[in-house]
């Protein structure tokens, strides 16, 4: 039991932090279902060199003992290592094109993971989460996680007042969210749920971006703003502590108990070129 | 909240006073155009508690949101007049009566979930058992809906597992084993989706009979049984004891 944090939101979300859970518990209710949870992540151009650590350690830590189907999206099939997986998980590359500038490619995202839900996993997942490439499991992330609609609270926001939130702050923005409005800062490189909510998630997303790019207007974040915007006129059902987000170029504060997935350090300027 | 449990350790979130803002709930329910149903029952001399559970809930219950009262009594003619909300609706069904109150409780389990599937399927969303013999004073919303939701006992709050009073004969289908059990939910206040209402009765009038058939009658009666299901089916939301509240306490 944990009461140093917030651990269920105003509408009743259960906001999941190491100690308000037993996997146990939570195994044995889920493992039965025989799910097969989908994990997309994005590696274009020279992110592709952050795949092998992903997904050994993914192996790891994700989701031990149910079936897993990796989703890897590149420009770039040849350069993706051949890593070894446990029975029951999948590894599939799906090629996507490259766009010029890193927000754009980022920002396309939402629309090439709807588009492959329609085409192919929504047939072959119960569950699909979105996380971004960069990254390191370190410790479990289990059916804790699972839900209708999953989003993370972001590493760098979850301490600090509404009013410091990043959020696209201007009105002519689909993501604009007002002064006094918001819940949470939500992380983008984290968010998932049943596949048919994240298809209707990441429609809407790639909507509202769309509305930008007619209107000449880049959100604050790209993704992340639109994101945000989303979450918060349609409230997840379930919200993953930044123990599941975390950035690890920050020192870990005391209701940090368990780093469970996060960044690599890494030189933006020179991976983004 | 710091003072209570707000979380099971299956991430089901316990309401309490406190732990949630009924507006976003509002807000959330409004766009999804949901029917909820409650079913109660005035058997014999229950019919008494009509005129006071109908006239607070009408006002307190899921207030603004369309409610479908199911009414089981064995004496219709003894209800009065009953001026409802205009989003609410009453529907008297007549029973028969038991000799013993006990078969009253349990054949609760069957007569619900037969109505579920013959008619309150097609009619509502959300179904709850209320016993009749309560008085809403505090406004009860849109907080208590979700996919299966039992309502944590007020006798049995603060009780160790020990002495919760959980069926241990294990002749008994209700019977849960020693050091086992997550709470103590009463059986006057439960519910949820219709199709999970319907598998919990089925399965609670199935341990009926066949402890019937066995000769043994559960400790508690059909809470006995309700508390098994929820033990091995956990509900998706709990309400603490403020939801049904015994004033003997």
């Amino acid at each position: 039991r944990r009461q140093d944090v917030l651990t269920v939101t105003p509408w009743l979300a259960p906001i999941v932090w190491e100690g308000t859970f037993n996997s146990e518990i939570l195994d044995s209710a889920y493992r039965p279902l025989n799910l097969t949870i989908g994990v997309t992540a994005f590696a274009i151009g020279k992110y592709t060199r952050f795949v092998g650590h992903f997904l050994e350690s993914a192996e790891k830590h994700f989701m031990k003992g149910y079936r897993v189907n990796y989703y890897i999206f590149t420009d770039n099939p040849e350069t993706i290592p051949d890593v070894q997986l446990q029975p029951g998980r999948r590894f599939v590359i799906v090629p996507i094109k490259k766009y010029p500038s890193w927000q754009e490619i980022s920002m396309r995202r939402m629309e090439a993971i709807n588009k492959h839900i329609a085409e192919t996993s929504h047939r072959e997942v119960d569950y699909l989460f979105c996380l971004d490439i960069d990254m390191v499991f370190y410790n479990a992330w289990g059916p804790e996680t699972l839900g209708d609609m999953v989003a993370a609270i972001h590493p760098g926001y979850f301490n600090v007042p509404r009013s410091q939130f990043p959020y696209e702050r201007r009105s002519s923005s689909a993501a604009y969210i007002p002064d006094g409005e918001g819940d949470f800062y939500y992380g983008g490189a984290v968010f998932g749920g049943l596949v048919k909510k994240v298809y209707e998630f990441t429609k809407t997303c790639h909507m509202t971006i769309l509305m930008d790019k007619a209107n000449g207007i880049m959100a604050a974040w790209q993704e992340e703003s639109h994101l945000n915007r989303h979450f918060l006129s349609h409230k997840p059902s379930k919200v993953l502590s930044p123990e599941y987000l975390w950035d690890d170029r920050k020192p870990k504060p005391p209701e940090i108990h368990l780093i469970r997935f996060s960044t690599v350090d890494k030189n933006y300027k020179e991976v983004r070129d | 909240r710091r003072d209570v449990l707000v979380l099971t350790p299956w991430l089901a979130p316990i309401v309490w006073e406190g732990t949630f803002n009924r507006d976003i709930l509002n807000a959330q329910y409004m766009q999804k155009n949901l029917v909820t149903g409650v079913v109660t029952f005035a058997v014999k001399k229950y019919w008494f508690f009509i005129e006071g559970f109908m006239s607070s809930a009408n006002k307190y219950f899921l207030a603004g949101h369309q409610v479908n009262f199911y009414l089981f009594t064995d004496n219709p003619e003894q209800i009065s007049h009953l001026q409802m909300a205009p989003e609410n609706h009453l529907f008297v069904i007549a029973v028969q009566n038991h000799s013993q109150w006990q078969d009253i409780s349990m054949s609760r389990m069957d007569i619900i979930s037969r109505y579920i599937r013959s008619q309150f399927q097609y009619e509502v969303d959300y179904l709850y058992s209320i016993d009749i013999d309560v008085q809403l004073f505090e406004h009860i919303g849109v907080e208590i809906i979700d996919t299966l939701v039992g309502t944590i006992s007020s006798w049995q709050y603060t009780a160790r597992r020990e002495s919760k009073s959980y069926e241990t004969r294990t002749e008994s289908q209700a019977a849960i084993p020693k050091g086992e059990g997550d709470f103590y939910y009463t059986a006057s206040f439960y519910g949820g989706s219709v199709a999970e209402v319907y598998k919990l009765t089925r399965a609670c009038f199935k341990g009926v009979m066949e402890d019937r058939e066995n000769d043994i009658e559960a400790r508690w009666h059909d809470e006995s049984h309700l508390n098994k299901y929820l033990l091995y089916h956990k509900p998706t939301r709990l309400l603490s004891p403020e939801y049904y509240w015994d004033e003997e306490l």
